[in-house]
């Protein structure tokens, strides 16, 4: 579905400096596959998930999608943002029907739809609400549906829960299990969670900084549909283990044992 | 272990309600009787200590005087809201334009800024005479000053408004593949009306100023030239009654704009700042 060759990208920094924020990332990525990426802040993770939506080019490699470089945004790709960013003149269906307006697709079938991924964020019946009469977390449930609306084949999340209260957070992680296992779609999901990571993925990409690079892929076994349950599984620590030794070393941290 | 499902925090989240029927009744109420009672302090001062109305006229002898000639005054209010809303009017027309050229291209920016400025660094009052003796002794210099004094922070708000959108929602404009059109009128103008409102009611209460500091220099008719006239024969109640005309039509201005935000942009944030 989503294939990576060897992608590179370098920013020009405001002093001049040349900043290799992915280096050499190769990554295949299957049809409804659902992918994590974490790793520490500046390892790039971010602008992977840019180069896929099309929104930055690659300075070297190639990135595609279904065989075809990707050159430009496009229209099967659904982008869900670390804040909501919804707009707050428009009500929560507007909001959800915002793409496809700006995209000229909107018909007479598009209330419906919009109104069916409402019901399956289990917001029925706020359609007609303003943004800031919701939570936070029903704030980013709109918010997906304004991604899922122009029913794209691929779901891309930039740290989607990252600003909800921890409790919330869990929540939803569960919630996106469950809409993404009543609407099958390839999901590349950016997080600093690594909690978030193991439970959500079919695979955890590790990533590790200056520059961007994978550092290990982890495949995770554990059985779907998964719950909070899943979390106290050896299988679920074992992944969460190995993706902490990735990121932090085998640093000891305790007592008297600080830095080496 | 097992973890239980967190219960749904929704309900907790709900940001506060609106304000409540009582505290908009301590805005208007408040404000009235504050009102009243400094005139009647003011009424009661010049009794008291026998003040001479050529210096400080009492609130009674300003009325008198002034409604003595009211369709006079009237004439020359009319005159002056005429100016101040022309002014405006035009200020917003120039303003809104360019501040979209502003903020689409970091080079017309650079190119016009300092112009913008410079017009702000030039002392409007010393500019009146010139302006007369350049277009005539109409209207249109009178409208000029009031747009020179009026447009600056309108600009200013409108810009900042223009580039306060979210960088995530210019990222989903383009994923939509949005033309720069609809980005603008669709995303970047809804965001900016609570930034386009704040500049407006500068913009009201600079538009009465420049509309009157031009009167001074240029009018047979306006309050500014009611004032300028009066004083000069020691009519001072005129003149004093001239100002709270002013002052009462640069408030009810104002609270104009802040009425029309509330009404077609409930949703709008600068309805939270003071004063509004």
């Amino acid at each position: 579905m989503i294939s990576l060759n060897r992608v590179t990208r370098i920013f020009n920094s405001r002093d001049g400096d040349q900043v290799t924020a992915l280096q050499d990332v190769s990554l295949e990525i299957g049809r409804n596959e659902f992918i994590t990426l974490v790793g520490p802040s500046g390892c790039g993770k971010s602008t992977l998930l840019r180069i896929v939506a099309g929104l930055i080019l690659p300075t070297a490699g190639r990135a595609s999608i279904g065989g075809e470089e990707i050159t430009e945004p496009r229209a099967e790709t659904g982008i869900v943002f670390q804040a909501p960013t919804l707009l707050p003149w428009a009500s929560v269906l507007d909001n959800v029907l915002f793409p496809l307006r700006m995209m000229h697709r909107i018909d007479s079938t598009s209330t419906d739809k919009a109104m069916a991924l409402l019901k399956l964020v289990g917001l029925k019946g706020f359609e007609g609400k303003s943004p800031r009469e919701l939570s936070g977390g029903m704030q980013q449930r709109v918010a997906i549906c304004r991604a899922l609306v122009h029913d794209p084949d691929i779901l891309l999340m930039d740290e989607p829960f990252g600003a909800l209260d921890a409790l919330t957070r869990e929540e939803m992680t569960m919630e996106l299990l469950r809409i993404w296992s009543e609407r099958p779609k390839t999901v590349l999901f950016v997080t600093h969670s690594i909690t978030e990571a193991v439970v959500l993925a079919d695979r955890v990409v590790v990533m590790s900084p200056r520059p961007g690079r994978i550092a290990e892929i982890i495949d995770i076994g554990l059985p779907r549909p998964r719950s909070f349950e899943t979390e106290a599984s050896t299988e679920f620590h074992e992944a969460s283990q190995r993706i902490r030794q990735l990121i932090f070393g085998t640093r000891h941290v305790g007592p008297g044992r600080a830095a080496a | 272990m097992s973890v239980q499902a967190a219960p749904p925090l929704d309900e907790r989240q709900k940001p506060p309600r609106r304000r409540k029927k009582s505290a908009a009744l301590y805005e208007v109420v408040v404000p009235i009787f504050a009102t009243i009672g400094l005139f009647v302090l003011w009424e009661g001062a010049c009794r008291l200590f026998k003040i001479p109305a050529y210096l400080v006229p009492s609130p009674a002898d300003i009325w008198k005087d002034t409604m003595a000639i009211g369709p006079t005054v009237a004439g020359h209010t009319l005159a002056t809201f005429k100016t101040v809303m022309l002014g405006f009017v035009v200020s917003i027309l120039i303003s809104l334009p360019l501040a979209v050229i502003l903020t689409a291209s970091p080079a017309i920016a650079a190119a016009v800024y300092p112009f913008l400025v410079w017009t702000q660094s030039i002392p409007k009052v010393a500019l009146a005479p010139i302006l007369v003796v350049l277009l005539g002794t109409n209207e249109l210099p009178r409208i000029v000053i009031t747009v020179l004094v009026a447009f600056f922070p309108l600009v200013i708000s409108i810009a900042t408004g223009l580039l306060s959108v979210p960088p995530e929602l210019i990222e989903l404009s383009r994923a939509c593949r949005a033309s720069k059109l609809s980005e603008l009128l669709r995303i970047r103008l809804p965001y900016a009306i609570p930034f386009i409102f704040a500049g407006l009611k500068v913009a009201i209460s600079l538009a009465v100023v420049g509309a009157v500091v031009a009167e001074f220099v240029n009018a047979d008719s306006g309050l500014g030239f009611l004032i300028q006239t009066s004083t000069a024969f020691f009519k001072v109640p005129v003149a004093f009654g001239a100002l709270i005309i002013l002052s009462v039509m640069g408030v009810v201005l104002f609270q104009i704009v802040v009425v029309a935000e509330r009404v077609f942009f409930p949703w709008s944030s600068s309805n939270t700042t003071p004063g509004a």
